[in-house]
Order: C-alpha cells, then structure tokens, then sequence
C-alpha cells in the first residue's frame, strides 16, 4: 500500500475514532468518579441536533461547539439530579437518559433535516500543514480533532497529577471515606457527570458538524454504546481509551478498505464483525499477557451514594 | 408444558376477539377514505421513509378532503409491524406498508381484514387484497451508469451497498452494464456498509473507494453522507432517494429519486372510485416513480444529452438495460445477445456482472 | 430553615406501594404539558398512551406478546446484577437462540413431530447459553471485563444473523431476499387464544419468573448469588464460588434470551429474518431495575414497558403523535419510577437551624 493511500486512510481512520475518543474521554471522568451514565448514546444525539442547530443559525463554529458541549451537560444535569440527588439506580436511569436523548433530539432536528451547513474548517498550523506526509496525517485537521487528543492528555494529567484528581478518584474508590474527611462526594461526582456530558455533547457535535455535516435522526447509530465499552476497554486509563479508539476506528476503516480493495475472503458480515472481535481478542490479549495490569473498575462504579447526616 | 395446542386452534376468548376484530371493521362510517402509512425508518431520514411521507402529502394535496392519512414511523420489522399493522386495519380502508421485512405480516393481517384493502412495498407476494408495488430503481441507475461511463476519468466508479439483497444488487450490475457499454474497461467497487443507515459509516465507505481510485460514487444506503463525501473530496456523486443538490452542488450530477405520490394518488382514487383491485405492479420512468434529479455542473452537454437519450429511450420501451449479451464477474456468458432478463429473474438477482469488483 | 434528607431505618411500605402510581401521575402532568405545548388534544393522547390498549382482548394480548420476552430476559439479568454480573449483551444471546433454535426448524424442515418444538428449545437455550459462555470464561480465566464482551458479541451476532438469512439459510423459495423459509406447523409455537398472537412461550415467561422467585429467595444458590454480590468477602470465607456464580448467571441468563429469542422466532415472525428483535435485550435492563431485582417486580416491570411500548404505537396510529414525543414520555415515566424509590428509601424533613442542637430522635441518630 503506498502512500498516496495510506495517509487518508490513516485521516479515515482520525475522523473514525474522534467522536469515540470525545464521548470515551468524558465517560471515563464520570466513571473514576464512581458513577456509571448508559446514556452517553442520548447526550451524544442532544449535542448533535444543538451543535448542527447553532451552527445553522448562527454560523459560527465556535457557538456551535460550544452549544453541543451546552446540550450534553444540561442532559447530564437531569441524569445527575435522578442519581446523585435522588440516588436513583444508575443503570436504569442512564438507559432511560439514552431514550429520552433520542426522543428529544428527534423533536428538536425535525425542521432541521436536509439542510447542510459548512463543515467545520481544518486548520491550518502554519510551517507543519504543508509538511510532506506529516503535514496531512497531523496537522491537517479541525479543532474538535486536536482537542479530543487535548482532552484525553488533560485528563490523564488531572487523574494522576493534581489535587483534585485524587480526590476525585478517591470519591470513585470509596465514597464512604472521600466524605468522612470532608469531601463533598455528590458536589464532586456532579462535576464529573457534567464534564461527561459535556464531552458526550462535543462527540455528537463532532459528528453533524464535522464527520458528516447534516442532521439526521439516530445520526451516532451505536457510537455512543462503542464509547462506553472503549472505557471499559481502556481499563479507565485515558491513554488507552485514545487507543481503544483509534484502534476501533482504525479497524472499521480498514475492513472498509480491504473491501475497496477487493481483497476480500469472506463475506462481507464478518468483515463488518471485525472491529467488535478485535476490540474483545486485544483486550482479552492485553489481560492475560505478562503486561497484565490492574483492570479493576473504580470500587464504587455504579453504587448509589447518600451523605449520612 | 404439556399444552402443545395446534397453532391456530381454539381455546378461550376467541369468540370475544373475532367479534372485536368485526366491530373494528364495521364502525368505519361513510366519509373521507381513510389511508395509513407504515415507515421502516423515521420521517426525518431524508431518504426511504422520507420519500414515501412525501408520496403520503402528495396524496392529501391531491386529493383534499376526499382522503384521510396517517402513518406511524420507526415501525420495526418483526412482531411489532404487524401489531402494527392491525391496529391501522382496524380504523382504515387502505393500508400502505413500505418495507420489505413487512410483507408476511402484512399478509397475515390481510387474511384477517378481508374488507381493508394492503398494499406493500418491494415484496413479492398478494393475495385478494394485497397488492404488491416496487420501482424499478435500476432504471435510474442505468442513466446514471451513463453518466459515469462518459464523465469519469479514471473509468472507475466506488458504489456504498447496504445490504447485498436482489434490489441492490440489481442497482450496481444496471450501473456497470450501462457504464461499459460506453467504456468496455469500466469498473465499479463495491463496499458494503452492511446497515441500512450508518451516515458516519457511509462517508468512512465513500472516503475509501475515492483513496483507491474512483472518481464517481454511487450509492444504495440512506443518507446524504456519501454525497457530502464526494463534494468535499471533488469527485462526482449519485443521490440516492430523494435530491441531494443541497449536500453537494458541485458534486451531484444527479439522483435517482423515488415518487410514490403518483402511485399513491391512483390507488387512493381507485379506492374512492370503488375500482381497487389487487395487483403487482413494477413500475418505473414511465409511471413517474423513479425520475433523475436535475444535471449538476459536472455534467457535460454531451453526457447530459446521452443521459437525455437513455431516459427517452428507457420511457418508450426501446431500451433494456438488461439486454445481452451480459457476461457474469468471471467472463461468462450470463444472457445471450438478442435476449434480456425476465421480471422474474431480475427480483432474485444474486449474481453480479463483469466489471463489479464485490 | 433547611431540608434534611435521611435514610429510612426500614424501606416505607406504604411508600413503596404509592409511588408508582404517584409515578404515573407525574408522568401524565408532564405528558400533558408536553403534548399541549406541542399542539396535540392532551387527554386523548394521554388515553391512546395508557387505556386504550387495556381495553380490548387484542390489546391485552399483545401485551402478554411484547411483555413476556422482557419479563424473561429481565429475570435472568436481575440474577447476575444481584451477583455483580454485568451482561449487558442479553440481545446477541436472544439472536444466538433464535438462530441455534431456528437452525433446528430449518433442518427438520416439512417433518412433523412433538419433538421438534422440545428440540429447538433446547438449542435455543443451548444458543444463548453458548454465547454468554464467552464473556463467562473470559471473565473469570482472564479477569476480561463481561460488558465489554457481552456487548461487543452484541454486533457480532447481528451479522451472524444476517449473513445467514442471506447466505446458507437463504429461503429458496424466497427471491433471494434476506429470510429463511417459514417454519413448518411443528416448528411453530401453539397459539393459546385464537385470534391473537398470544402463544405458548407466554406461558413459559410466567414460569420462569415463579421458578426465579423460588430459586432467589429460598434456595441456597439463590442465598450464593446474593451474597456473592453484596459481600463478597462474605462469600469467600463462606466458601462460595465467585468463578462459579458468574458461570451460573451469565448461563442462566443467555439460556433465558436464547429461549425468548427463539420465542419470537417460532411464535410471532415464524421464520428467521434479519432483524428479530428491536432491542429487547436492552430494554431488559431497565426492567430488571425497575422491577428491582425481584422477580415479581420485574413482571410488573416488564407489563409497565410493554405498555408505553405498544400504547405509542397506539397514539401514532390515533392521531399520529410524533414517535419521538411518546419516547420522550417513555423516559419521563422511567425518571419517576426510578427517583420515586427515593421516598421509598429516604425521608425529607424541613430542619429548623435551631432545631440541629435538639438531640435527634434515637432512630434516626442510628441510621
């Protein structure tokens, strides 16, 4: 394969494992803070319709970015309000956040549906664009690309590095102990699931602003479930949810190719089941092999928790 | 369980049922004729579901109070169509069901319904109240295959497949037949999404049959996705559905549109006129279902006027696009000079001709 | 002057019984203010919603139809939660059932015989249990998370199914469209009450849930699975297996959605087609929370599903209100049930700032 192919296939793949990596990324924080959100599908779709929505009326890229991250949060907010608040359960409330998501943005896009809007712009980094290969393969791309790469080595750094991270990941250890020594576990759980939601709203606006600029109902077709799991893949570690991603992503894309390609053996159903096994033998590969690394899930992942007193 | 009855056998209630059933039907008062709608998708996809709500409102303009529709989307194929179904039986004279995956349930609830009258899409079965129609998309792919055969430099055309059922099928092999008649090298890439909707996946499709070589994209799948594609990368593109100009001026030269609205409204009328009859109906250019949408800035006026020929030719019955000599993806000869392929055979098609790479 | 929250010393039973009703009515206030908004008759919408599909034998049995493969599915997944068993892939195990049990109509196709239906259940059962075997092994040989696996085989099975349909299992007979041939007479569920669809795996639903509420709550294993989940130190020193209740929950669980999977097949659709289930395995889900974990709940749960269900299909068929809005009163009406269980599980009081020096009542110091 020579280059001329292999760089946009490379670009396919970016643009495959973006939205993922967004949405991942901020489950991941809502995650180690202990709280599990099934509704990622559903904020990803409210920031999609309110991404393609502001950029359709207002034209500017950056309220419209700002608008998706907006819709994701405030979904984000109703999900916080039934669990933190209301310690309601977290699975169910999560699914039932990804139905209402498709619910509302159905209603909010309806007159939204066969119009285009301009594509998010690439930018241009002066000097490194115009690099050969390079230039395209890194510094080719649009905002939301650089800062979902941003976003997962911010996170990674604030986890592991500052202050709040530890307390934000001991409130995901054990909640019980976060509040005995005067954190407040809900306040803090309740940043975490907005910065979620937030980010799930930013891999919606990625798609109808960026992947593909248009607005159509169901328009994440799965994306937001494949996030989900990417987390779990990634064993809560922001790195390798940016590698979950891209290796997702980069799978998809690829079979697609091999298809082009007319390089195919098999029927084309096992092609498409590719990325799902790949994702499930690495991981698999990753927990049995001697770099076995500790895969537990945040201690409190999923349990409801009430301050006493 | 020891219970094993014999599928429908009696055992309680079953009086009760069959009497609601018969009071649903014999409640239907005089008045506007009252028509139903079943969508596989939802009214927002801008494609399949989109197209047949649009042949539904042509219906109320035409026929104004005379009709009554509704419709119910996002209607799943298995048991909840066919509940479905029943429950618009109950309350309406014509029931349009616009999914292939609805046909076996459709014919069950017509069996039950002898006095509503069903109509399903792109099946294959009817019954005394049961028609079936379709549209013969391959004509429009034929113009299309044209369209590529002159435009396309590189003589080498990306086509994004849903799922490899004889619809589609059908669709590429009309495209490469009508493209190597202008130029014999001619090919055509197939890669199949496997989903009938995946906007993200169908662009990721487009991208890479335009990496590997071809300058023009068709598509069978639902979204403008492949369009938008094909304009950002600078290469020509069929819509798929319904006019997808918005989604890429420069790079639609046309698209092979559905509509059912002409369809719609005889049907209806028949039903009104008290003329309906059961039938199966294929129809095509002539009828008004399938129709290109209007030539992009790529089409040259030579292509546009070949274009112009093929579709007169296709409207008066001159031309085939299924007329040998056809030869399979091997070199065989699937259908001799002087022959073509029967209905019957075309709705099957499960093979694909030379110069498709799938 | 605040508002304090505190946990209930015992969970409120008069509570637990009011608020679901008290669900139901702020579901339809909201509705009624959503539908209003949206220039729909409200009360009329709200009936389509709730009543009318009670109202007549083809509506109640179309319930039991949409009821049964949740409450089934839903039962075996509340087993694993209470285990700590997260299967989120019950829809791959359903399709592996209909497709393993389908297989068996296919082969025997145009025999008859009172073996056929035992013998497709089996292999429906067998199905499912098969593809929950995976995440089981993977779990507990190499410590792989289930959800990912579970929901991950999710897809896979999806184009299995479809590559069959289209492929190998292709109904000849059938223009080469995606479906296998219609199943024989012997390979299809008997219908209990002429003229609907309600059909004899609606029986089997109602008792696998008595079976479930026998084998939770009185039995050993039951007592293992539930204490495997909520204390898992517990478990150990009581030499409970947790290697052994995965395995169990994840078998029983992809035996239960292979078996109902295998109901759609044989009984409502009565051959295999591309897509046989629209979502029940997720929908199962939030039955089984809803139904909080017991099984009786979970019936009730999953009859409260099915209903918002079929009830929008009733209200578009009526007066064509938008499927989005009815999904949109679907999630409504979940909010409240679930954050209904906190007036169940906690009391709100109003504190006067005075009142945080009174020493509080004995009761409520010790929860």
């Amino acid at each position: 394969m020579n280059l001329s192919i292999l760089v946009p296939l490379l670009v396919s793949v970016i643009t495959a494992a973006t939205p993922l990596l967004l949405a991942a990324t901020g489950e991941l924080v809502v995650e180690r803070a202990g709280v599990l959100n099934l509704g990622v599908e559903g904020m990803m779709l409210v920031g999609a319709i309110c991404a393609f929505a502001a950029m359709f009326i207002t034209g500017s890229p950056i309220l419209a970015m700002l608008a998706g991250a907006a819709a994701g949060a405030v979904l984000s907010a109703l999900f916080g309000v039934l669990v933190l608040t209301l310690a309601s359960n977290q699975v169910a409330t999560g699914l039932a956040l990804t139905l209402f998501g498709l619910g509302l943005s159905a209603l909010m896009g309806a007159n939204f549906v066969g119009h285009p809007i301009v594509p998010l712009a690439k930018l241009a980094i002066p000097g490194l664009s115009s690099l050969p290969v390079i230039g395209p393969l890194l510094f080719s791309h649009d905002a939301l690309v650089y800062l979902s790469v941003l976003m997962t080595g911010a996170v990674g750094w604030f986890l592991n590095h500052t202050r709040g991270g530890l307390i934000l990941r001991g409130v995901g250890e054990s909640d019980t102990s976060a509040h005995s020594i005067g954190h407040d576990v809900i306040r803090i759980r309740y940043y975490a699931v907005l910065f979620g939601g937030a980010m799930a709203g930013l891999g919606g606006a990625y798609l109808s602003l960026a992947y593909t600029p248009m607005w159509v109902e169901g328009m994440t077709a799965g994306r937001g479930w494949i996030a989900l799991a990417l987390v779990v893949f990634a064993a809560w570690r922001p790195w390798r949810v940016l590698a979950g991603a891209y290796l997702f992503g980069g799978v998809t894309v690829l079979q697609l190719y091999a298809q082009g390609s007319g390089f195919v053996l098999v029927p084309t159903q096992f092609l498409t089941m590719l990325p799902y096994l790949a994702t499930i033998v690495v991981l698999t590969l990753m927990s049995s092999g001697s770099v076995r690394s500790r895969l537990a899930a945040p201690a409190c992942l999923g349990k409801p928790f009430r301050p006493v007193s | 369980m020891t219970i094993l009855i014999p599928r429908r056998t009696f055992l309680v209630g079953s009086a009760t049922a069959a009497a609601a059933m018969t009071v649903g039907q014999e409640a239907r008062a005089a008045g506007p004729v009252k028509a139903a709608w079943v969508y596989v998708g939802p009214v927002g996809d801008f494609g399949w579901s989109y197209q047949h709500d649009l042949g539904r409102k042509a219906v109320e303009a035409a026929l104004g109070d005379k009709v009554k529709t509704s419709f119910v989307e996002k209607v799943a194929e298995g048991p909840d169509s066919e509940r479905v179904i029943r429950q618009l039986a109950g309350v309406n004279d014509i029931v349009f069901t616009t999914s292939f995956g609805f046909m076996n349930p459709t014919e069950r609830v017509a069996k039950q319904f002898p006095k509503v009258k069903f109509e399903q899409a792109t099946g294959y079965k009817t019954g005394a109240n049961f028609a079936e129609y379709n549209a013969r998309f391959y004509q429009g792919r034929t113009v299309a295959g044209t369209l590529a055969g002159l435009l396309s430099k590189k003589g080498v055309a990306g086509y994004v497949g849903s799922v490899p059922i004889p619809e589609v099928v059908m669709g590429i092999n009309a495209f490469t037949i009508a493209a190597r008649k202008i130029n014999p090298n001619f090919q055509t890439k197939v890669i199949w999404v496997n989903a009938w909707f995946d906007p993200g996946k169908e662009a990721d499709a487009a991208k890479s049959l335009i990496d590997q070589g071809a300058d023009f994209i068709n598509q069978h799948t639902d979204s403008p996705a492949v369009v938008q594609t094909a304009e950002a990368r600078g290469v020509m593109a069929v819509g798929e559905a319904s006019n997808m100009q918005n989604f890429g001026p420069k790079a639609q030269v046309t698209s092979n549109m559905d509509d059912w609205g002409p369809y719609y409204i005889e049907r209806i009328k028949a039903v009104i006129d008290g003329t309906w009859k059961s039938q199966s109906v294929w129809l095509g250019m002539k009828e008004g279902a399938v129709a290109m949408a209007p030539y992009g800035p790529a089409v040259t006026p030579e292509a546009a006027a070949a274009a112009d020929k093929v579709k007169a030719a296709i409207i008066a019955g001159t031309l085939d696009p299924f007329a040998g000599p056809i030869k399979n993806q091997k070199g065989e000869l699937k259908v001799a000079a002087g022959q073509t392929i029967a209905d019957a055979d075309l709705q099957k098609m499960d093979w694909y001709v030379e110069g498709v790479q799938a | 002057m605040r508002l304090k929250v505190e946990p209930r010393r015992q969970v409120s039973k008069p509570l637990q019984y009011a608020t679901p009703p008290l669900s139901v009515l702020g579901t339809v206030v909201a509705a009624f203010v959503l539908f209003a908004i949206m220039g729909y008759d409200p009360l009329r919408a709200l009936y389509d919603l709730f009543v009318a599909p009670l109202g007549n034998v083809q509506g109640l049995s179309e319930l039991a139809l949409k009821a049964s493969p949740l409450v089934m599915i839903g039962v075996g997944l509340a087993a694993g939660f209470r285990a700590n068993v997260w299967n989120i892939g019950a829809e791959g195990q359903l399709m592996m059932g209909a497709i393993a049990g389908g297989g068996v109509a296919l082969a025997f196709y145009g025999r008859e015989g009172w073996w056929i239906l035992p013998l497709m259940s089996l292999a429906a059962v067998a199905g499912g249990m098969a593809w929950a075997a995976v995440p089981a092994f993977l779990k507990t040989r190499f410590g792989v998370s289930e959800i990912l696996v579970s929901l991950m085989l999710t897809y896979v099975a999806e184009q299995f199914l479809s590559y069959l349909v289209l492929g190998p299992w292709k109904d000849p007979e059938g223009m080469n469209f995606p479906q296998s041939r219609m199943f024989s007479d012997s390979a299809l569920l008997p219908v209990l009450f002429d003229g609907t669809r309600v059909h004899a795996g609606v029986l089997v639903s109602l008792l696998v849930v008595v079976v479930a509420w026998v084998v939770m709550s009185r039995s050993i294993l039951g007592f293992e699975i539930r204490t495997v989940g909520l204390a898992p130190a517990a478990a150990r020193y009581a030499g409970f297996s947790q290697t052994r209740v995965v395995w169990l929950t994840l078998l029983a669980t992809g035996g239960l959605a292979g078996l109902a999977g295998l109901f759609e097949v044989a009984g409502p659709i009565g051959q295999l087609i591309p897509k046989i289930t629209p979502g029940y395995g997720f929908t199962a889900i939030i039955v089984a929370f809803l139904g909080r974990l017991h099984p009786l709940g979970i019936l009730l749960a999953g009859l409260v599903m099915a209903l918002s269900y079929i009830g929008a299909d009733q209200a578009q068929v009526d007066m064509g209100l938008p499927n989005a809005a009815t999904g949109l009163v679907q999630a409504m009406l979940l909010f409240f049930l679930l954050a209904s269980d906190f007036l169940v599980r906690y009391r709100v009081r109003l504190v006067r700032p005075a009142a945080t020096s009174e020493p509080a009542p004995a009761q409520k110091a010790t929860a």
